[in-house]
């Protein structure tokens, strides 16, 4: 579904990313694991057409289409999907406005209200967007918004972070259905950054990948990586990860 | 063309003018020097002629260059003329309107229109008015209304104010307020189409555990200039402020000012103005200006003004609008202004003002 090829690139002419290769097959669900500034955030950012981060080199290529010129709205109808880090505030839009569109990429209109009560954001529809929202609404409202964009590549940036216990299995319930986890056969891909793992805790992954300075350092089990990252920091866990594979 | 007038009504539709008693409770209709339409629709309010008016009621002059000074500049000068004319809006002792009273005042042929208005809400009541101000395409000219507003004891008046020019019109609108014992003056204010200058800093005098409060949606296209602000004097203890603006510039110059006067102890002000420029001609200058003039007292202010923000486009492209959809989302966001104890009807007016302003941007 996603092919990313020697993929560099630059933020305020500094580059974080180094030839980065990755293939995601549909069905599978990748957790990206790495220190601050290893350049996770940037690796999503740029599969989403961020025009703040600059690709200098490589392609992207997604469901056969190149997208690596093409601009974010493009890239979404074609099927992506990201639930943002630090989502900004905006004046004067509510996240019902945005709401909507994302309803209409997928023709789920008649669910916003549904999907918005089950995320308990219910109550914050008419507020604009982000403004006073907890640390833990601002995920679930990013969350609500992919469900009803309803996307095939889903992409997560640290869905976990500021989630309090009572809402993390909510949180992670929802991002398990995105990615159609309890099922067989699945259509959906995506990557979830997650820092301390507690979402790994709700949803399955496939794979882990341990980003280091900006080049793909490792790939294994998920929950494997996780311990070693836990146990030996990501210094030990990568040189276990190369004893491993050599 | 409405009907018995030369005044298109699409035009008046723009700044909220129905002429419909269904939905207002009053109308009055000047056009330059003349009075063409004075109809009131209910009772506990009195709209006419401020000709009438001093004939009615031998005390209306005293009301006349109460709050404001004749010889403040010289366009109060020339407005304190012989031929002057204008509207007198008087809500009686306790008598609630909520539905508006709505007044036009059309520049046609007149060099200059001079308007002097004199609004009363008499103690205890609840007045509401939608004022629009227009002219005719082939206008060339100047419009100066000077009104003066009595919010007595207990009383509540809204006013707001809708302009839709042309550039070939300077508006010099000359307003004050005097604000009584825990009475509320809400000021309203949108500035929709090309002007060529509009310059006012009306003020409000506010009283004992009174309130006041501005907010002013301006845009300015190429070529017009709009020197606007609010001024609050907070007088005595209790007494509450608060100025909203939101200036877009998109080839037009504004000069956004606002100012609040403390005083006396116990007085509270926030001034917010907030600027947005959307094109690489216009200029937005914010003066915010807080005085103090005792102790215990709280004032604040913000000012801000910039360009949409890049993340803002991109966020909004994530979830599928393109990026004129993004923009265009970002700017009414940026209109959108809260104004709190305005009847329905009246934020409905405003609502399709900004709306229609939103559509030529």
């Amino acid at each position: 579904m996603l092919r990313v090829v020697n993929l560099s690139v630059e933020v305020n002419g500094k580059r974080i990313l180094k030839n980065v290769n990755l293939y995601i097959k549909k069905g599978e669900t990748f957790a990206l694991f790495g220190p601050n500034g290893s350049g996770k955030s940037t690796l999503l950012n740029a599969i989403i057409g961020n025009p703040a981060y600059k690709i200098v080199g490589g392609r992207i290529i997604f469901k056969k289409v190149d997208v690596t010129n093409l601009p974010t709205n493009e890239r979404v109808k074609l099927g992506m999907g990201m639930a943002f880090q630090s989502p900004p505030k905006i004046n004067g839009v509510k996240l019902i406005d945005i709401l909507r569109y994302c309803a209409k990429l997928s023709g789920n209109q008649e669910k916003i209200e549904e999907l918005a009560k089950k995320m308990r954001m219910n109550e914050h529809l008419e507020r604009a967007v982000n403004f006073g929202f907890s640390g833990g609404e601002v995920k679930r409202s990013e969350i609500l918004q992919l469900m009803l964009m309803n996307p095939d590549f889903v992409m997560l940036d640290e869905p976990d972070s500021g989630v309090d216990l009572e809402n993390i299995s909510l949180v992670g319930k929802a991002i398990g259905e995105l990615l159609e986890r309890d099922k067989e056969e699945r259509e959906k891909a995506g990557i979830i950054i997650t820092h301390q793992g507690h979402i790994l805790d709700y949803v399955s992954a496939d794979y882990g990948v341990i980003l280091y300075n900006g080049k793909i350092a490792c790939v294994g089990d998920p929950k494997d990586i996780l311990n070693q990252i836990r146990k030996n920091g990501y210094e030990g866990c990568l040189a276990k990860c190369l004893k491993d594979m050599t | 063309m409405s009907e018995g007038y030369d005044i298109d009504m699409e035009k008046l539709r723009e700044v909220g003018i129905e002429l419909d008693p269904a939905k207002r409770s009053a109308t009055f209709l000047q056009q330059d020097q003349d009075v063409r339409n004075v109809a009131t629709f209910y009772e506990g309010v009195e709209v006419m002629s401020i000709r009438e008016a001093m004939k009615k009621y031998d005390w209306v002059k005293d009301y006349f260059w109460k709050v404001l000074r004749r010889d403040q500049d010289e366009f109060t000068k020339i407005a304190d003329s012989e031929d002057v004319n204008g509207y007198f809006v008087r809500a009686l002792p306790n008598a609630k309107v909520e539905i508006p009273v709505e007044a036009c005042l059309f520049l046609h042929r007149a060099r200059t229109q001079k308007v002097h208005n004199i609004i009363i809400a008499e103690e205890g009541s609840e007045l509401n008015i939608l004022t629009g101000c227009t002219s005719h395409p082939s206008a060339v000219g100047m419009h100066i209304g000077v009104s003066e507003f009595f919010v007595k004891k207990n009383a509540k008046l809204s006013f707001t104010m809708i302009h839709s020019w042309h550039n070939k019109i300077e508006v010099r609108p000359r307003s004050a307020a005097i604000v009584e014992e825990n009475a509320t003056f809400i000021s309203n204010y949108i500035l929709l189409n090309p002007v060529r200058l509009v310059q006012m800093y009306p003020t409000a005098y506010v009283h004992k555990n009174s309130k006041a409060i501005f907010s002013s949606v301006i845009v300015a296209l190429e070529g017009s200039v709009v020197d606007s602000g609010s001024r609050a004097v907070l007088r005595e203890s209790g007494a509450t402020a608060e100025i909203i603006s939101r200036t877009i510039s998109k080839g037009g110059k504004v000069i956004a000012r606002g100012q609040i006067v403390g005083e006396a102890e116990g007085v509270k002000g926030h001034l917010e103005c907030k600027g947005l420029i959307l094109s690489e001609n216009g200029e937005i200058t914010a003066i915010p200006e807080l005085i103090a003039r005792k102790p215990n007292l709280e004032l604040s202010h913000e000012a801000a003004i910039g360009k949409i923000a890049e993340e803002e486009i991109f966020y909004l492209m994530s979830r599928g609008m393109s990026r004129d959809e993004a923009i265009s989302a970002i700017v009414r966001g940026f209109m959108e202004i809260e104004i709190k104890g305005l009847p329905e009807v009246l934020k409905r007016t405003i609502d399709k003002a900004i709306e229609d302003m939103r559509d030529a941007l």
